[in-house]
Protein backbone atom coordinates (compact mmCIF):
# COMPACT_ATOMS: atom_id res chain seq x y z
CA UNK A 1 0.00 0.00 0.00
CA UNK A 2 1.45 3.34 -1.06
CA UNK A 3 2.48 5.60 1.84
CA UNK A 4 2.53 2.57 4.15
CA UNK A 5 4.88 -0.11 2.77
CA UNK A 6 7.78 2.32 2.24
CA UNK A 7 7.75 3.07 5.96
CA UNK A 8 8.02 -0.61 6.94
CA UNK A 9 11.27 -1.38 5.12
CA UNK A 10 13.42 -3.68 7.25
CA UNK A 11 16.69 -2.55 5.68
CA UNK A 12 15.98 1.09 6.47
CA UNK A 13 14.93 0.04 9.98
CA UNK A 14 18.36 -1.54 10.50
CA UNK A 15 20.06 1.63 9.26
CA UNK A 16 17.99 3.84 11.53
CA UNK A 17 18.64 1.53 14.49
CA UNK A 18 22.37 1.77 13.81
CA UNK A 19 22.15 5.56 13.55
CA UNK A 20 20.41 5.67 16.95
CA UNK A 21 23.06 3.41 18.50
CA UNK A 22 25.79 5.61 17.00
CA UNK A 23 24.33 8.77 18.46
CA UNK A 24 23.19 7.58 21.85
CA UNK A 25 25.27 8.48 24.86
CA UNK A 26 26.23 5.54 27.08
CA UNK A 27 26.18 7.53 30.29
CA UNK A 28 22.53 8.55 30.39
CA UNK A 29 19.06 7.07 29.92
CA UNK A 30 16.52 8.15 27.31
CA UNK A 31 12.88 7.81 28.34
CA UNK A 32 10.64 8.60 25.39
CA UNK A 33 6.90 8.72 26.02
CA UNK A 34 4.79 7.71 23.06
CA UNK A 35 1.51 9.48 23.72
CA UNK A 36 -0.61 7.45 21.29
CA UNK A 37 -1.78 3.87 21.53
CA UNK A 38 -1.10 3.66 17.80
CA UNK A 39 2.59 4.23 18.51
CA UNK A 40 2.53 1.67 21.34
CA UNK A 41 1.23 -0.94 18.93
CA UNK A 42 3.74 -0.05 16.21
CA UNK A 43 6.55 -0.34 18.77
CA UNK A 44 5.45 -3.81 19.86
CA UNK A 45 4.14 -5.21 16.60
CA UNK A 46 7.35 -4.40 14.73
CA UNK A 47 9.74 -5.05 17.61
CA UNK A 48 11.02 -1.46 17.62
CA UNK A 49 11.89 -1.58 21.34
CA UNK A 50 14.18 -4.56 20.66
CA UNK A 51 16.07 -2.58 18.01
CA UNK A 52 16.83 0.19 20.50
CA UNK A 53 19.88 0.42 22.77
CA UNK A 54 19.32 -0.75 26.35
CA UNK A 55 19.29 2.77 27.73
CA UNK A 56 16.49 3.97 25.43
CA UNK A 57 13.05 3.06 26.71
CA UNK A 58 9.59 3.82 25.41
CA UNK A 59 7.14 4.86 28.14
CA UNK A 60 3.49 4.33 27.22
CA UNK A 61 1.15 7.30 27.47
CA UNK A 62 -2.60 7.86 27.86
CA UNK A 63 -3.39 8.30 24.15
CA UNK A 64 -6.09 5.66 23.90
CA UNK A 65 -9.58 7.20 24.04
CA UNK A 66 -11.23 3.90 24.97
CA UNK A 67 -8.76 3.40 27.82
CA UNK A 68 -9.22 6.86 29.34
CA UNK A 69 -13.04 6.84 29.20
CA UNK A 70 -14.33 6.41 32.75
CA UNK A 71 -16.73 3.55 33.46
CA UNK A 72 -19.44 5.99 34.54
CA UNK A 73 -19.82 7.24 30.96
CA UNK A 74 -20.35 3.71 29.64
CA UNK A 75 -22.85 3.16 32.47
CA UNK A 76 -24.68 6.30 31.29
CA UNK A 77 -24.77 5.09 27.70
CA UNK A 78 -26.17 1.71 28.76
CA UNK A 79 -28.76 3.52 30.89
CA UNK A 80 -29.79 5.64 27.87
CA UNK A 81 -30.29 2.50 25.81
CA UNK A 82 -32.25 0.66 28.50
CA UNK A 83 -34.21 3.41 30.28
CA UNK A 84 -35.07 5.52 27.23
CA UNK A 85 -35.14 2.67 24.66
CA UNK A 86 -32.98 4.58 22.22
CA UNK A 87 -30.92 3.00 19.45
CA UNK A 88 -27.38 3.53 20.67
CA UNK A 89 -24.74 3.59 17.92
CA UNK A 90 -21.02 3.57 18.55
CA UNK A 91 -17.67 2.51 17.13
CA UNK A 92 -16.66 -1.12 17.64
CA UNK A 93 -13.79 -0.19 19.96
CA UNK A 94 -16.22 0.42 22.84
CA UNK A 95 -18.42 -2.66 22.66
CA UNK A 96 -16.47 -4.90 25.06
CA UNK A 97 -15.10 -2.30 27.49
CA UNK A 98 -15.99 -3.24 31.07
CA UNK A 99 -18.62 -1.06 32.74
CA UNK A 100 -19.87 -1.26 36.34
CA UNK A 101 -21.38 -4.51 37.66
CA UNK A 102 -19.42 -6.53 35.04
CA UNK A 103 -21.58 -4.95 32.35
CA UNK A 104 -20.56 -3.86 28.84
CA UNK A 105 -22.35 -2.54 25.77
CA UNK A 106 -22.15 -6.01 24.23
CA UNK A 107 -23.73 -7.64 27.30
CA UNK A 108 -26.46 -4.98 27.39
CA UNK A 109 -27.13 -5.68 23.70
CA UNK A 110 -27.33 -9.41 24.41
CA UNK A 111 -29.85 -8.63 27.15
CA UNK A 112 -32.10 -6.85 24.63
CA UNK A 113 -30.94 -3.23 24.39
CA UNK A 114 -30.75 -1.81 20.86
CA UNK A 115 -27.00 -1.15 20.65
CA UNK A 116 -25.32 -1.12 17.27
CA UNK A 117 -21.77 -0.92 16.03
CA UNK A 118 -21.26 1.60 13.23
CA UNK A 119 -18.28 2.37 11.04
CA UNK A 120 -19.03 6.05 10.63
CA UNK A 121 -21.28 8.85 11.88
CA UNK A 122 -22.80 8.67 8.37
CA UNK A 123 -24.21 5.22 9.30
CA UNK A 124 -25.85 6.63 12.45
CA UNK A 125 -27.39 9.49 10.45
CA UNK A 126 -28.70 6.99 7.89
CA UNK A 127 -30.41 4.94 10.64
CA UNK A 128 -32.16 8.08 11.90
CA UNK A 129 -33.25 9.11 8.39
CA UNK A 130 -34.67 5.67 7.63
CA UNK A 131 -36.98 5.51 10.66
CA UNK A 132 -38.34 8.75 12.11
CA UNK A 133 -39.94 6.85 15.02
CA UNK A 134 -36.55 5.62 16.22
CA UNK A 135 -34.41 7.81 18.51
CA UNK A 136 -30.81 7.31 17.40
CA UNK A 137 -28.07 8.30 19.84
CA UNK A 138 -24.49 8.35 18.62
CA UNK A 139 -22.12 7.50 21.50
CA UNK A 140 -19.18 9.67 20.42
CA UNK A 141 -15.70 9.09 21.80
CA UNK A 142 -12.19 9.87 20.66
CA UNK A 143 -9.49 12.50 20.53
CA UNK A 144 -9.36 15.30 17.97
CA UNK A 145 -8.96 12.78 15.12
CA UNK A 146 -12.43 11.36 15.66
CA UNK A 147 -14.14 14.60 16.70
CA UNK A 148 -14.60 16.30 13.30
CA UNK A 149 -16.81 13.46 11.94
CA UNK A 150 -19.09 13.99 14.96
CA UNK A 151 -19.17 17.72 14.19
CA UNK A 152 -20.17 16.97 10.58
CA UNK A 153 -23.01 14.73 11.79
CA UNK A 154 -24.34 17.40 14.17
CA UNK A 155 -24.29 20.01 11.43
CA UNK A 156 -26.02 17.65 8.99
CA UNK A 157 -28.70 16.72 11.56
CA UNK A 158 -29.52 20.38 12.22
CA UNK A 159 -29.52 21.28 8.51
CA UNK A 160 -31.92 18.42 7.75
CA UNK A 161 -34.07 19.00 10.85
CA UNK A 162 -33.35 15.41 11.87
CA UNK A 163 -35.01 15.47 15.30
CA UNK A 164 -34.53 11.79 16.10
CA UNK A 165 -30.73 11.97 16.05
CA UNK A 166 -28.55 13.12 18.95
CA UNK A 167 -24.97 12.82 20.19
CA UNK A 168 -23.72 11.58 23.57
CA UNK A 169 -20.47 13.49 23.42
CA UNK A 170 -17.34 12.16 25.13
CA UNK A 171 -14.69 13.70 22.91
CA UNK A 172 -11.48 14.57 24.74
CA UNK A 173 -8.58 16.88 23.96
CA UNK A 174 -4.91 15.94 23.65
CA UNK A 175 -3.09 19.04 24.99
CA UNK A 176 -4.76 18.94 28.45
CA UNK A 177 -3.84 15.26 28.80
CA UNK A 178 -0.24 16.09 27.91
CA UNK A 179 -0.29 18.90 30.47
CA UNK A 180 -1.63 16.50 33.10
CA UNK A 181 1.10 13.96 32.37
CA UNK A 182 3.80 16.63 32.48
CA UNK A 183 2.21 18.36 35.45
CA UNK A 184 3.57 21.56 36.79
CA UNK A 185 6.60 19.91 38.29
CA UNK A 186 10.29 20.36 38.00
CA UNK A 187 10.78 21.34 34.37
CA UNK A 188 12.72 24.53 34.14
CA UNK A 189 9.93 26.08 32.10
CA UNK A 190 12.37 28.11 30.07
CA UNK A 191 12.25 26.05 26.92
CA UNK A 192 15.10 25.78 24.48
CA UNK A 193 17.83 24.85 26.91
CA UNK A 194 16.49 22.12 29.11
CA UNK A 195 17.61 18.66 28.12
CA UNK A 196 17.14 17.48 31.65
CA UNK A 197 14.81 14.70 32.63
CA UNK A 198 11.35 15.99 33.32
CA UNK A 199 9.39 14.80 36.32
CA UNK A 200 5.66 14.87 35.78
CA UNK A 201 2.83 15.35 38.19
CA UNK A 202 1.94 13.32 41.23
CA UNK A 203 3.73 12.62 44.45
CA UNK A 204 7.39 11.60 44.54
CA UNK A 205 6.60 7.95 44.05
CA UNK A 206 3.91 8.72 41.45
CA UNK A 207 6.01 10.64 38.96
CA UNK A 208 6.73 9.55 35.46
CA UNK A 209 10.20 10.37 34.17
CA UNK A 210 10.23 11.58 30.57
CA UNK A 211 13.10 12.95 28.48
CA UNK A 212 11.18 13.39 25.24
CA UNK A 213 7.75 12.86 23.71
CA UNK A 214 6.61 11.20 20.50
CA UNK A 215 3.67 13.42 19.59
CA UNK A 216 0.38 12.15 18.14
CA UNK A 217 0.10 11.38 14.41
CA UNK A 218 -3.47 11.78 13.31
CA UNK A 219 -4.61 14.06 16.11
CA UNK A 220 -1.93 16.42 14.81
CA UNK A 221 -3.31 16.32 11.25
CA UNK A 222 -6.36 18.05 12.73
CA UNK A 223 -4.93 20.36 15.43
CA UNK A 224 -1.57 21.07 13.72
CA UNK A 225 1.95 21.01 15.14
CA UNK A 226 1.65 24.53 16.57
CA UNK A 227 -0.72 23.16 19.22
CA UNK A 228 2.24 21.60 21.07
CA UNK A 229 4.34 24.74 21.44
CA UNK A 230 3.52 24.77 25.16
CA UNK A 231 5.43 21.50 25.75
CA UNK A 232 8.79 23.09 25.03
CA UNK A 233 7.87 26.49 26.39
CA UNK A 234 6.26 25.46 29.69
CA UNK A 235 7.85 22.09 30.36
CA UNK A 236 11.24 22.27 28.70
CA UNK A 237 11.26 18.89 26.98
CA UNK A 238 11.44 18.05 23.27
CA UNK A 239 8.43 16.75 21.33
CA UNK A 240 8.57 15.21 17.86
CA UNK A 241 5.29 14.60 16.03
CA UNK A 242 5.68 11.06 14.73
CA UNK A 243 3.88 8.99 12.11
CA UNK A 244 2.41 5.61 13.06
CA UNK A 245 4.59 3.40 10.86
CA UNK A 246 7.63 1.71 12.44
CA UNK A 247 10.19 3.75 10.47
CA UNK A 248 8.35 6.93 11.45
CA UNK A 249 8.67 5.93 15.11
CA UNK A 250 12.37 5.12 14.71
CA UNK A 251 13.20 8.32 12.84
CA UNK A 252 11.33 10.32 15.49
CA UNK A 253 13.25 8.50 18.23
CA UNK A 254 16.50 9.48 16.48
CA UNK A 255 15.35 13.11 16.29
CA UNK A 256 14.54 13.04 20.00
CA UNK A 257 17.91 11.46 20.86
CA UNK A 258 19.65 14.29 19.00
CA UNK A 259 17.57 16.97 20.70
CA UNK A 260 18.19 15.41 24.13
CA UNK A 261 21.93 15.16 23.43
CA UNK A 262 22.00 18.83 22.42
CA UNK A 263 19.96 19.86 25.46
CA UNK A 264 17.26 21.35 23.23
CA UNK A 265 13.55 21.25 24.02
CA UNK A 266 12.39 21.94 20.46
CA UNK A 267 9.17 20.97 18.75
CA UNK A 268 9.79 19.07 15.50
CA UNK A 269 7.51 17.42 12.96
CA UNK A 270 8.59 14.08 11.49
CA UNK A 271 5.09 13.36 10.08
CA UNK A 272 5.15 16.32 7.71
CA UNK A 273 3.49 14.36 4.89
CA UNK A 274 0.19 14.76 6.75
CA UNK A 275 0.75 17.37 9.48
CA UNK A 276 1.07 21.11 8.92
CA UNK A 277 1.74 23.79 11.54
CA UNK A 278 -1.88 25.02 11.44
CA UNK A 279 -3.61 21.63 10.98
CA UNK A 280 -6.98 21.13 9.28
CA UNK A 281 -8.62 24.54 9.72
CA UNK A 282 -11.90 23.42 8.11
CA UNK A 283 -12.25 20.61 10.65
CA UNK A 284 -11.32 22.98 13.49
CA UNK A 285 -14.03 25.46 12.41
CA UNK A 286 -16.66 22.68 12.33
CA UNK A 287 -15.63 21.59 15.84
CA UNK A 288 -15.83 25.17 17.16
CA UNK A 289 -19.29 25.63 15.65
CA UNK A 290 -20.92 22.45 16.93
CA UNK A 291 -19.05 21.65 20.16
CA UNK A 292 -17.94 23.58 23.23
CA UNK A 293 -15.37 22.93 25.97
CA UNK A 294 -16.54 21.28 29.19
CA UNK A 295 -15.46 22.91 32.44
CA UNK A 296 -14.12 19.57 33.62
CA UNK A 297 -14.20 15.92 32.58
CA UNK A 298 -13.13 12.69 34.25
CA UNK A 299 -10.26 10.73 32.69
CA UNK A 300 -9.43 7.22 33.69
CA UNK A 301 -5.98 7.32 35.25
CA UNK A 302 -5.71 11.11 35.22
CA UNK A 303 -8.76 12.13 37.26
CA UNK A 304 -10.85 15.25 36.61
CA UNK A 305 -9.09 17.61 34.20
CA UNK A 306 -10.32 21.17 33.50
CA UNK A 307 -11.19 22.14 29.90
CA UNK A 308 -10.11 18.72 28.69
CA UNK A 309 -13.21 17.55 26.86
CA UNK A 310 -16.03 18.73 24.61
CA UNK A 311 -19.81 18.82 24.88
CA UNK A 312 -22.47 19.61 22.31
CA UNK A 313 -22.65 23.41 21.86
CA UNK A 314 -25.71 25.31 23.11
CA UNK A 315 -26.71 26.18 19.54
CA UNK A 316 -27.08 22.43 18.95
CA UNK A 317 -28.72 21.62 22.31
CA UNK A 318 -31.64 19.89 20.56
CA UNK A 319 -29.16 17.30 19.31
CA UNK A 320 -27.48 16.74 22.69
CA UNK A 321 -28.37 13.28 24.03
CA UNK A 322 -27.31 14.23 27.57
CA UNK A 323 -29.99 16.93 27.66
CA UNK A 324 -32.58 14.91 25.78
CA UNK A 325 -32.20 11.62 27.65
CA UNK A 326 -31.02 12.42 31.18
CA UNK A 327 -29.83 9.44 33.20
CA UNK A 328 -28.23 9.13 36.59
CA UNK A 329 -24.99 7.25 36.86
CA UNK A 330 -22.88 6.66 39.93
CA UNK A 331 -19.15 7.30 40.14
CA UNK A 332 -16.78 5.02 38.25
CA UNK A 333 -15.71 1.96 40.21
CA UNK A 334 -12.48 0.36 39.04
CA UNK A 335 -12.17 -3.41 39.14
CA UNK A 336 -10.14 -4.35 42.20
CA UNK A 337 -6.51 -4.99 41.35
CA UNK A 338 -6.72 -3.46 37.84
CA UNK A 339 -3.73 -1.17 37.34
CA UNK A 340 -4.95 0.50 34.12
CA UNK A 341 -4.81 3.96 35.75
CA UNK A 342 -1.09 3.58 36.49
CA UNK A 343 -0.39 2.03 33.08
CA UNK A 344 -2.09 5.03 31.44
CA UNK A 345 0.19 7.44 33.28
CA UNK A 346 3.31 5.56 32.26
CA UNK A 347 4.01 4.63 35.89
CA UNK A 348 3.69 0.89 35.46
CA UNK A 349 4.26 -1.67 32.73
CA UNK A 350 1.27 -3.92 32.00
CA UNK A 351 3.23 -7.03 33.00
CA UNK A 352 3.62 -5.55 36.52
CA UNK A 353 -0.17 -5.76 37.04
CA UNK A 354 -1.22 -8.79 39.07
CA UNK A 355 -4.21 -9.36 36.77
CA UNK A 356 -2.21 -9.33 33.52
CA UNK A 357 -2.37 -12.68 31.77
CA UNK A 358 -4.02 -14.36 34.74
CA UNK A 359 -7.63 -13.23 34.98
CA UNK A 360 -7.20 -10.38 32.48
CA UNK A 361 -6.72 -11.16 28.79
CA UNK A 362 -8.31 -9.86 25.57
CA UNK A 363 -10.86 -12.69 25.76
CA UNK A 364 -11.77 -11.79 29.33
CA UNK A 365 -10.70 -8.18 29.86
CA UNK A 366 -10.80 -6.63 33.31
CA UNK A 367 -9.62 -3.21 32.20
CA UNK A 368 -9.93 -1.02 29.12
CA UNK A 369 -6.20 -1.19 28.34
CA UNK A 370 -6.67 -4.90 27.57
CA UNK A 371 -9.86 -4.42 25.51
CA UNK A 372 -8.82 -1.59 23.27
CA UNK A 373 -6.86 -2.46 20.18
CA UNK A 374 -4.62 0.47 21.18
CA UNK A 375 -4.28 -0.34 24.87
CA UNK A 376 -0.79 -0.95 26.24
CA UNK A 377 -1.92 -4.20 27.93
CA UNK A 378 -3.31 -5.53 24.64
CA UNK A 379 -0.03 -4.64 22.92
CA UNK A 380 1.98 -6.52 25.55
CA UNK A 381 -0.40 -9.48 25.37
CA UNK A 382 -0.31 -9.67 21.57
CA UNK A 383 3.35 -9.01 20.91
CA UNK A 384 5.35 -8.60 24.09
CA UNK A 385 4.66 -11.49 26.44
CA UNK A 386 7.76 -13.42 25.55
CA UNK A 387 10.11 -10.45 25.52
CA UNK A 388 12.98 -10.55 27.93
CA UNK A 389 12.37 -7.93 30.60
CA UNK A 390 14.53 -4.89 29.99
CA UNK A 391 17.01 -3.84 32.59
CA UNK A 392 15.47 -1.28 34.92
CA UNK A 393 16.13 2.27 33.83
CA UNK A 394 17.79 4.18 36.61
CA UNK A 395 15.88 6.97 38.28
CA UNK A 396 17.56 10.34 38.25
CA UNK B 1 -9.10 4.71 17.55
CA UNK B 2 -6.97 7.23 15.68
CA UNK B 3 -6.19 4.77 12.90
CA UNK B 4 -6.26 6.40 9.47
CA UNK B 5 -5.35 4.73 6.20
CA UNK B 6 -3.96 6.32 3.03
CA UNK B 7 -6.31 5.90 0.08
CA UNK B 8 -6.32 7.20 -3.49
CA UNK B 9 -9.30 9.22 -4.72
CA UNK B 10 -10.82 7.58 -7.81
CA UNK B 11 -13.99 9.59 -8.26
CA UNK B 12 -15.65 12.66 -6.72
CA UNK B 13 -19.36 13.46 -6.44
CA UNK B 14 -19.46 17.22 -5.73
CA UNK B 15 -23.25 17.19 -5.21
CA UNK B 16 -22.97 14.94 -2.14
CA UNK B 17 -19.39 15.89 -1.18
CA UNK B 18 -18.48 12.21 -1.33
CA UNK B 19 -15.60 10.42 -3.01
CA UNK B 20 -14.91 6.90 -4.10
CA UNK B 21 -11.45 5.81 -2.94
CA UNK B 22 -9.23 2.79 -3.38
CA UNK B 23 -7.97 1.33 -0.11
CA UNK B 24 -5.23 -0.97 -1.36
CA UNK B 25 -7.53 -2.14 -4.14
CA UNK B 26 -10.77 -2.12 -2.13
CA UNK B 27 -13.22 0.51 -3.34
CA UNK B 28 -15.04 2.53 -0.68
CA UNK B 29 -17.19 5.66 -0.57
CA UNK B 30 -16.06 8.30 1.92
CA UNK B 31 -17.09 11.83 2.86
CA UNK B 32 -15.06 14.86 1.77
CA UNK B 33 -16.80 17.16 4.29
CA UNK B 34 -13.55 17.80 6.21
CA UNK B 35 -11.22 18.60 3.30
CA UNK B 36 -11.03 21.14 0.48
CA UNK B 37 -9.81 21.11 -3.10
CA UNK B 38 -9.29 17.36 -3.30
CA UNK B 39 -8.63 16.16 -6.85
CA UNK B 40 -8.96 12.74 -8.46
CA UNK B 41 -5.64 10.95 -8.02
CA UNK B 42 -4.85 12.59 -4.68
CA UNK B 43 -4.07 10.45 -1.65
CA UNK B 44 -6.07 11.18 1.49
CA UNK B 45 -5.99 9.79 5.03
CA UNK B 46 -9.27 7.94 5.66
CA UNK B 47 -10.63 7.79 9.20
CA UNK B 48 -14.11 6.47 10.16
CA UNK B 49 -15.50 7.14 6.70
CA UNK B 50 -14.07 10.65 6.25
CA UNK B 51 -11.05 12.07 4.48
CA UNK B 52 -9.08 13.77 7.27
CA UNK B 53 -6.31 15.35 5.22
CA UNK B 54 -4.45 15.14 1.94
CA UNK B 55 -1.06 13.41 1.99
CA UNK B 56 1.75 15.45 0.49
CA UNK B 57 3.78 13.26 -1.93
CA UNK B 58 6.66 15.77 -1.78
CA UNK B 59 6.85 15.64 2.02
CA UNK B 60 6.54 11.83 1.97
CA UNK B 61 9.47 11.61 -0.44
CA UNK B 62 11.55 14.03 1.63
CA UNK B 63 10.96 11.94 4.77
CA UNK B 64 12.06 8.82 2.90
CA UNK B 65 15.12 10.64 1.55
CA UNK B 66 16.15 11.50 5.09
CA UNK B 67 15.61 7.91 6.19
CA UNK B 68 17.67 6.61 3.28
CA UNK B 69 20.47 8.99 4.15
CA UNK B 70 21.39 6.51 6.90
CA UNK B 71 21.75 3.68 4.44
CA UNK B 72 25.11 1.92 4.39
CA UNK B 73 25.48 2.48 0.67
CA UNK B 74 24.05 5.97 0.37
CA UNK B 75 26.11 8.97 1.19
CA UNK B 76 24.08 11.89 2.35
CA UNK B 77 24.74 14.67 -0.15
CA UNK B 78 26.39 17.38 1.92
CA UNK B 79 25.01 20.86 1.92
CA UNK B 80 21.71 19.93 0.26
CA UNK B 81 19.11 22.42 1.43
CA UNK B 82 16.03 21.18 3.24
CA UNK B 83 13.39 21.94 0.62
CA UNK B 84 10.35 21.31 2.75
CA UNK B 85 9.01 21.58 6.25
CA UNK B 86 10.05 17.94 6.64
CA UNK B 87 12.37 17.74 9.59
CA UNK B 88 14.50 20.66 8.50
CA UNK B 89 16.41 20.27 11.74
CA UNK B 90 17.38 16.67 11.16
CA UNK B 91 18.36 17.49 7.58
CA UNK B 92 20.52 20.33 8.78
CA UNK B 93 22.23 18.11 11.33
CA UNK B 94 22.97 15.33 8.88
CA UNK B 95 24.49 17.76 6.41
CA UNK B 96 26.56 19.90 8.73
CA UNK B 97 30.20 19.25 9.21
CA UNK B 98 29.70 17.79 12.69
CA UNK B 99 29.93 14.28 11.35
CA UNK B 100 30.31 12.79 7.90
CA UNK B 101 27.05 10.96 8.22
CA UNK B 102 26.57 8.08 10.63
CA UNK B 103 29.77 6.53 11.85
CA UNK B 104 30.19 2.87 11.18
Amino acid sequence: MKFVDEYRDSGLARDLARAIRDEISEDRDYRLMEFCGGHTHAIFRYGVQDLMPENLRFVHGPGCPVCVLPMARIDQAIAMATEHQVTLCTYGDLMRVPASERQSLLKAKAAGADIRMVYSTQDALRLAREDAARQVVFFAIGFETTTPPTAVALKAARAEGLRNFSVFCNHVLTPPALRAILGSGSGNGQGGDAGSTYSGNGSDDERVQIDGILGPSHVSTVIGSDAYAFVAKDHGIPLVIAGFEPLDVMQSALMLVRLINQGKSDLQNQYSRAVSPEGNTKAQALMRETLAPRDTFEWRGLGWLPNSALRVADAYADWDAERRFPVTAGPSREIKGCECPKVLRGLMEPTDCKLFGTVCSPENPMGACMVSSEGACAAYWSYGRSRQPSRPISQP
Amino acid sequence: MCLAIPAQVLDIDSATDMASVSLDGVRKDISLALVENVQIGDYVLVHVGYALNRISPEEAEETLRLMRSFSEFTENPPGQPATSRATAAIAAETTTGETDGPQR
